[in-house]
């Protein structure tokens, strides 16, 4: 396996479903870092057999809420001084906002300028989320 | 206390706001000169960003009869929402004007984005395919008229349960009733959607499908009538097949209940003959006229002029 040089301090988002990283990556706005951060690709796992990773440097602050939307499987572990101090376990959040549109080309989201895309979470064993304005389900694709 | 609230899903109300806006109703209906000055000096402004004119004469017509006055447009068209404004900005600048807002809107869930920047109460009258609550209020309050109760009833819903959304409002507002039941009557391809279907199982709701409305009618308390469009059909040998069963007439109702009482959200096409509107059962003109009322109820209430 390709080696990443461990970080001293930050966060390493770990056991991502391989090609989930790069959805991550945008959804955490880690393009726009200015902070190091490593993005490991088909790395392999004993869980999935190939993951993905991803290493943020010098940085605590990230919406873990995402990520618990995302997939509540990830493991995110908080590294301090090269050892992970913390894992934390992630649940689906209750409601996640501007992460995900409404698929309803009638939905009131689709025309307001401004308006806070928002959702509400249903039925947590399917993952189901609906829109809080116009109460259509979430379709994952 | 209703002062100050919004209406934007019938169950933005719990059973006794309902029971609450329902009684003064009543009152309203039984003295109405009692209530014909109770809004002196109040303004409702009427957005529709659709037009409806049933509806939103629906609501100047109550909002005059309790002596205030109305303001609006009735197409966006006219007004400066035509030039881009969002619902955010008018209904901020609305509600500087108005006391209490209606509003009509294609896109649904439009009211609850409104209601976090609307400073006085806003009523939805209709919100794209979504929800339309007065039209609830009023169905529950001629059921209430009709049979004096909400609960222990057996509901027929006929026609297209599919894009019915009034439908879909009264299956849900009816199912808060102990021991309601719902006879749902359509075309296979019509049927109330899986959602709806998996609501009503969750709450251990009794529901029966059915293809034909003679085959149940006589165990009928309420039969609320929508219309079928021969398009909305998957196919031709279908809709011959069963196109009468959809259509109600004095033949289909020698079997019903004396007491059955005939609702339609209106306005009506063939699916109930002309020959029925003098039968006693017949409740849809009286529904209209309730329709009113419930909406000078709840105007009342909102504005908290009494
Ligand atoms: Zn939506």
């Amino acid at each position: 396996m390709l080696e990443i040089t461990s970080i001293k301090k930050g966060i390493v988002i770990d056991h991502i479903k391989p090609g989930m990283g790069l959805k991550i990556f945008e959804y955490l706005k880690l393009d726009k870092a200015d902070y190091t951060v490593a993005f490991i690709m088909n790395a392999s796992s004993k869980k999935y057999g190939r993951k993905d990773i991803i290493k943020i440097e010098n940085t605590l602050d990230i919406d873990l809420n995402v990520l618990g939307f995302l997939d509540p499987n990830i493991t995110v572990n908080i590294i301090e001084n090269e050892k992970i101090i913390d894992k934390i376990k992630l649940a689906m959040p209750e409601y996640v906002e501007d992460i995900i549109k409404c698929k309803n080309p009638r939905c009131i989201t689709t025309v307001e300028r401004e308006i806070t895309h928002r959702f509400k979470l249903v039925d947590e064993q399917n993952a189901t989320y609906k829109c809080v304005y116009c109460d259509h389900i979430y379709k994952w694709e | 206390m209703l002062k100050g609230r919004s209406l934007v899903d019938p169950e933005d109300f719990t059973l006794e706001e309902l029971e609450s806006i329902f009684e003064l109703t009543k009152k309203i209906i039984e003295n109405e000169k009692d209530f014909n000055d109770i809004c002196h000096g109040k303004i409702l402004a009427t957005l529709f960003y659709e037009p409806s004119t049933r509806t939103r004469f629906s609501f100047e017509a109550a909002m005059l009869r309790l002596g205030g006055q109305v303001i609006g447009f009735s197409e966006p068209g006219s007004s400066s929402v035509a030039k881009g404004e969002s619902l955010a900005d008018t209904l901020r600048t609305v509600g500087a004007y108005a006391d209490i807002i209606a509003m009509r809107h294609p896109n649904e869930g439009a009211p609850i984005h409104g209601l976090k920047y609307c400073p006085v109460p806003l009523i939805n009258a209709g919100d794209g395919g979504h929800q339309h609550p007065t039209q609830t209020l009023t169905d529950l309050f001629t059921i209430l008229d009709a049979h004096k109760r909400l609960n222990n009833l057996t509901i027929g819903c006929c026609g297209d349960l599919k894009f019915g959304r009034t439908v879909h409002s009264l299956l849900k507002a009816m199912s808060r009733y102990e021991n309601v039941d719902f006879v749902l009557i359509s075309p296979h391809e019509l049927q109330i959607p899986d959602y709806l279907k998996e609501d009503l199982k969750r709450k251990n709701i009794k529901f029966q499908e059915e293809e034909r409305l003679e085959n149940v009618i006589d165990k009928l308390d309420v039969l609320y009538m929508t219309r079928v469009q021969k398009e909305r059909f998957f196919n031709e040998a279908d809709y011959v097949r069963l196109k009468d069963s959809y259509i109600l007439d004095l033949e289909k109702l020698k079997n019903a209940k004396e007491n059955l009482a005939i609702l339609h959200p209106l306005p009506r096409v063939n699916e109930i003959k002309i020959e029925v509107d003098d039968d006693k059962r017949a409740w849809y003109f009286k529904q209209v006229k309730n329709g009113m009322f419930v909406r000078m109820g709840l105007i009342i209430k909102l504005l908290g002029v009494r």
